[in-house]
């Protein structure tokens, strides 16, 4: 018994296990079979690899931000992040996924909200998070994971919720949703859009906009040229004599800044081929199991799927995001406390939603107003979110995207005041909530 | 054959686009297609016969040799109708 506690409390095999559940549940042959559960064993110990890597690059630029400004410095960057806390904390993240899409299955079974999130690598890194948050507040393992796979089986639901008003006007349908965990950010951005209706027509696909940006969608290149940027930067701040001395062993410190960014983009490289081989049989596994099992399902998928719509609005929400926050960045200098830089993955992806749904409520106006709010959102979460994630706040990277944020903060703020206990019963009113079949009506029409 | 479905970051799109892809496929019956995903960065010319990518990162594909450019990348119908193209003109179908 001792035993096989021991060898389900290491991560890599926990995941394997679950991925061999999912691929025994769906009669897979056994050539299949075994292929699948060997990669994911192997994806995660590839995202430990990856960690190694990252804490290699972030602990240097960590240290340079503080001598040249003396205050921390972070990047926002969801990988960075979960690949640190899931040294730690894999074990229950791992659990907290696997009951929390069981969670997620039940609710779009029984409730009114149908929603099925397939965004397998949004659920893996919230289950990181959530088990952090949990860990911090208190629970003991049993009650971490059930309150924290519950948590993650709510999120899985409403965040799709949120945002279906703005995805129906998107896209005329109603079948399928948006699984990305930033759906604050967008359904501000949306409704920041209904201020300009007046001038929805006038649509950021009317204008001409230049071609040739597109390479920034590759999130190697665009981590990599931002991480040399702000690595630069900051490490002229601390001067040649500081880095030389204390971090490079004599190395000039513009090369060793060159190479230190080109590590943290290499860190994430690792780390996102590691998410990929541990997701690679657990998402159809469950969407197959999940579609059986709640036949009038709407798959929440991930959040590329809506820049088609507004190819415009994709690259201006992204700069006017970018803008925000650099904007919160400023205001951030001046208040003092952590400055969250902005990074360029998650003013990307988040940002050229919010730009697609405020064109699509307020055109240009409305992309270009959207998607800067959702810039400044996204900019201070951070500062709220990193005091309620005990050890890991220190770290000079954090959670970027805006569900993230929101439900941090929530289930933080209960912690501190009411502890466990009001974190269980905050969980068990939502899903009360959630189960009464008020404006069943209006879904119908 | 080698079909590599490709989006920015490798996770979330080009995941979904390839489980589509096996549905269809086996819909068809179809058998002896490879199908896997990736990212723009780790996509090499020679990782797969064909690419699919959506319209918005098309641009960033076009060393990729035979490319496969999807409009709209929920459209099933659409996945499909290009799908069984292809098959046909590779002599699969």
């Amino acid at each position: 018994m001792q035993t096989l506690i021991d060898i389900l409390s290491q991560p890599s095999i926990l995941v394997a296990a679950i991925a061999l559940i999912g691929l025994i549940a769906q009669k897979k042959s056994a050539a299949d079979t075994v292929k699948g559960t060997t990669k994911t064993f192997v994806g995660f110990l590839v995202i430990s690899a990856g960690a190694g890597i990252l804490e290699g690059s972030l602990g240097p630029f960590g240290a340079m931000f503080e001598e040249a400004f003396n205050v921390a410095g972070v990047v926002p960057n969801n990988e960075a992040v979960v690949a640190l806390a899931l040294q730690e904390y894999g074990r229950n993240t791992a659990l907290i996924m696997f009951f929390g899409m069981i969670v997620n299955v039940l609710i779009a079974r029984f409730t009114r909200y149908k929603y099925i999130f397939l965004t397998g690598h949004h659920t893996f890194y919230l289950a990181c998070m959530l088990a952090v948050i949990f860990a911090v507040a208190g629970f003991n393992t049993i009650g971490l994971i059930a309150v924290g796979s519950i948590a993650l089986g709510i999120i899985m639901t409403l965040s799709p919720a949120i945002v279906q008003p703005f995805m129906r006007q998107l896209t005329g349908k109603d079948d399928v949703a948006l699984g990305h965990f930033s759906a604050v950010g967008y359904a501000a951005s949306g409704l920041v859009g209904r201020l300009f209706k007046g001038s929805k027509e006038n649509s950021t696909e009317n204008i001409d906009f230049p071609k040739g940006l597109g390479f920034l969608r590759d999130s190697t290149v665009s981590i990599a040229l931002t991480m040399v940027v702000m690595y630069v930067i900051v490490a002229f701040f601390a001067g040649p004599t500081f880095v030389e001395t204390e971090l490079s062993g004599g190395t000039n410190f513009l090369v060793f800044s060159l190479i230190q960014a080109g590590s943290f983009a290499a860190g994430v490289f690792v780390i996102l081929s590691g998410v990929r081989l541990v997701l690679a049989e657990i998402v159809p596994a469950f969407r197959g199991i999940s579609t059986k099992l709640v036949p009038n399902a709407k798959p929440a998928l991930d959040v590329p799927i809506i820049y088609p719509y507004a190819p415009n609005a994709v690259l201006l929400g992204f700069f006017s995001s970018f803008a925000g926050g650099i904007v919160s960045m400023v205001v951030m200098i001046f208040t003092g406390g952590v400055i969250i830089l902005p990074g360029v993955v998650p003013h990307f992806f988040t940002g050229a939603a919010a730009g697609v749904f405020g064109n699509a409520t307020g055109g240009i106006k409305g992309a270009l107003v959207g998607s800067f709010v959702n810039g400044i959102i996204i900019s201070f979460l951070p500062v709220f979110l990193m005091p309620v994630l005990g050890d890991l706040g220190f770290a000079n990277t954090t959670f970027s995207d805006a569900d993230f944020g929101v439900s941090g903060i929530f289930f933080g703020t209960l912690a501190n005041y009411g502890g466990t206990i009001a974190i269980t019963i905050a969980l068990v009113i939502i899903l009360l909530l959630m189960f009464i079949p008020f404006g069943k009506k209006k879904e119908a029409n | 054959m080698k079909i590599l479905a490709i989006c920015g970051s490798g996770l979330g799109t080009s995941f979904m686009v390839e489980m589509n892809i096996k549905d269809i496929l086996s819909e068809l019956g179809v058998t002896g297609v490879e199908v896997s995903h990736s990212d723009l960065s780790s996509a090499t010319p020679d990782a797969a016969d064909v690419f699919f990518l959506a319209k918005d990162i098309a641009e960033g594909g076009t060393h990729l040799g035979e490319v496969i450019v999807l409009d709209n990348i929920i459209d099933k119908d659409e996945l499909k109708e290009k799908l069984v193209k292809l098959l046909e003109e590779k002599g699969l179908l």
